[in-house]
């Protein structure tokens, strides 16, 4: 009963009920803010408040995705100025997030210069802190993905997953872009399945969990590639939390998805947009005219409130 | 070095099917036939499947703006990220079916067939 107080005064607030919210899940063009409260998402269209409404958030991070260094091609030739766009952004956010996590596709090649680049960007944010997961052009150089590991991943698992708490929130950063197997979709493998087993089987019920990883951990298109194989079995170990965000990149565009207490997020890249899915022949970047394409760039804000087991995100453009 | 060896290996096994091919008469017809190409284009291989002689070399080209590999399902060639326009060639000494995929985008699959 409580939870359908919760819910009643949560939809009088936001004004979309969750049918809304199903409705909005479709494409988002603009940006969703969203919380979600005793497992009932609720939202509202984004306008242009970020910050505003989560003044009193305990934990604040940003999540950015798919910079993409070393990109050169019509659909975006400045891909370093779209990432300090973006970084100059977090940094005029009206609540100061308390780390960056990039999910990922950090660069184009797996070249040194362009890890440096990024690394050289990031200093300029106010947080200090970044946490990152690599996607599958990270893995390109001829370590397979040693590089990564020695610049960003030193104190992770196997290719580069760990776990990490902030302020009751348990943190879990997958890698879903190695060893992946023709035919087939991102994969996880049984090694860190069963690490991410262990890691969560200690925690209570009512921490709330955040998951990231490169490729979607749900099915958003199998066709071209966009969903991981083995998410189910990961997904499986989360089914005692109250409270499950999963937090992906790599196909440069919003979608989301509620199923039982697991929301699913994906953030826009911060180097191009990619197609919807099945909209063309290919997922392969999609040029826009220049002056739009900040406004398919963007970056997800990402709110905590302690007590009230919500959890908010907030997805603003580039523009 | 194992990379080395193995180059020189198929480099040796080329020289002797081309050895051979020639005895056969068939060197003339194999260079007419010139070296097939595979496209790489919106996430595909073209064709996808395609019929070679033994000691074929063929080369795979990505027009895509997104690096691609081309990786032997059994692991008998692998190619770096191709970036765009960039080449991979692979000369077939040997007859059988290899399967291939994009290590990338794994959706991505194509077949050489070596008669």
């Amino acid at each position: 009963m409580e939870q359908e107080d919760k819910k009643s005064a949560d939809l009088h607030d936001d004004g979309v009920d969750r049918r809304g919210f199903l409705k909005c899940m479709a494409w988002a063009g603009t940006g969703l803010v969203w919380t979600m409260s005793g497992g009932v998402p609720v939202s509202q269209v984004f306008a242009k408040s970020i910050g505003k409404q989560n003044k009193s958030a305990d934990l604040t991070f940003v999540q950015i995705s798919d910079s993409h260094m070393g990109f050169n091609k019509p659909a975006n030739t400045d891909v370093i100025g779209t990432l300090k766009t973006a970084i100059d952004q977090i940094n005029g956010l009206g609540t100061q997030p308390e780390f960056l996590l990039h999910t990922g596709d950090i660069s184009h090649l797996s070249k040194p210069e362009e890890f440096d680049n990024v690394d050289q960007i990031l200093k300029s944010a106010n947080a200090k802190e970044v946490f990152y997961v690599p996607g599958e052009h990270d893995m390109l150089d001829d370590g397979n993905g040693k590089a990564y590991l020695e610049r960003y991943g030193k104190s992770a698992k196997g290719a580069g997953w760990y776990s990490f708490d902030k302020k009751g929130v348990h943190f879990i950063g997958l890698v879903n872009v190695v060893n992946l197997k023709a035919g087939g979709l991102g994969t996880l493998g049984q090694e860190q399945l069963e690490w991410m087993e262990d890691d969560v089987q200690h925690l209570k019920h009512s921490t709330p969990i955040v998951v990231f990883a490169h490729i979607p951990l749900w099915s958003v298109y199998p066709e071209w590639g966009w969903g991981t194989d083995d998410s189910a079995q990961a997904l499986g170990y989360l089914k005692k939390f109250g409270s499950v965000t999963v937090l992906n990149g790599h196909i440069h565009q919003i979608m989301q998805k509620v199923e039982g207490s697991v929301t699913f997020h994906t953030a826009r890249s911060t180097a191009f947009p990619q197609p919807e899915p099945g909209k063309a022949a290919s997922p392969g970047p999609m040029k826009v005219p220049a002056e739009q394409l900040k406004s398919v760039l963007g970056i997800t804000d990402v709110n905590f409130v302690k007590g009230k087991h919500s959890l908010a995100l907030v997805d603003s453009t580039l523009a | 070095m194992r990379g080395h060896l193995r180059a020189l290996v198929f480099a040796g096994s080329v020289m002797v099917a081309l050895v051979l091919s020639g005895v056969a008469g068939r060197s003339v017809h194999a260079e007419q036939a010139g070296t097939p190409e595979v496209k790489i284009d919106n996430f595909s291989f073209g064709p996808a499947t395609i019929t070679v002689a033994a000691g074929t070399t063929v080369t795979w080209v990505n027009r895509d703006d997104i690096p691609h590999t081309v990786v032997s399902a059994d692991s008998v060639f692998k190619s770096k990220a191709l970036d765009t326009d960039e080449k991979f060639t692979y000369t077939f000494s040997k007859a059988g079916t290899y399967s291939y995929f994009c290590s990338l985008h794994p959706k991505m699959t194509g077949q050489i067939v070596v008669r």
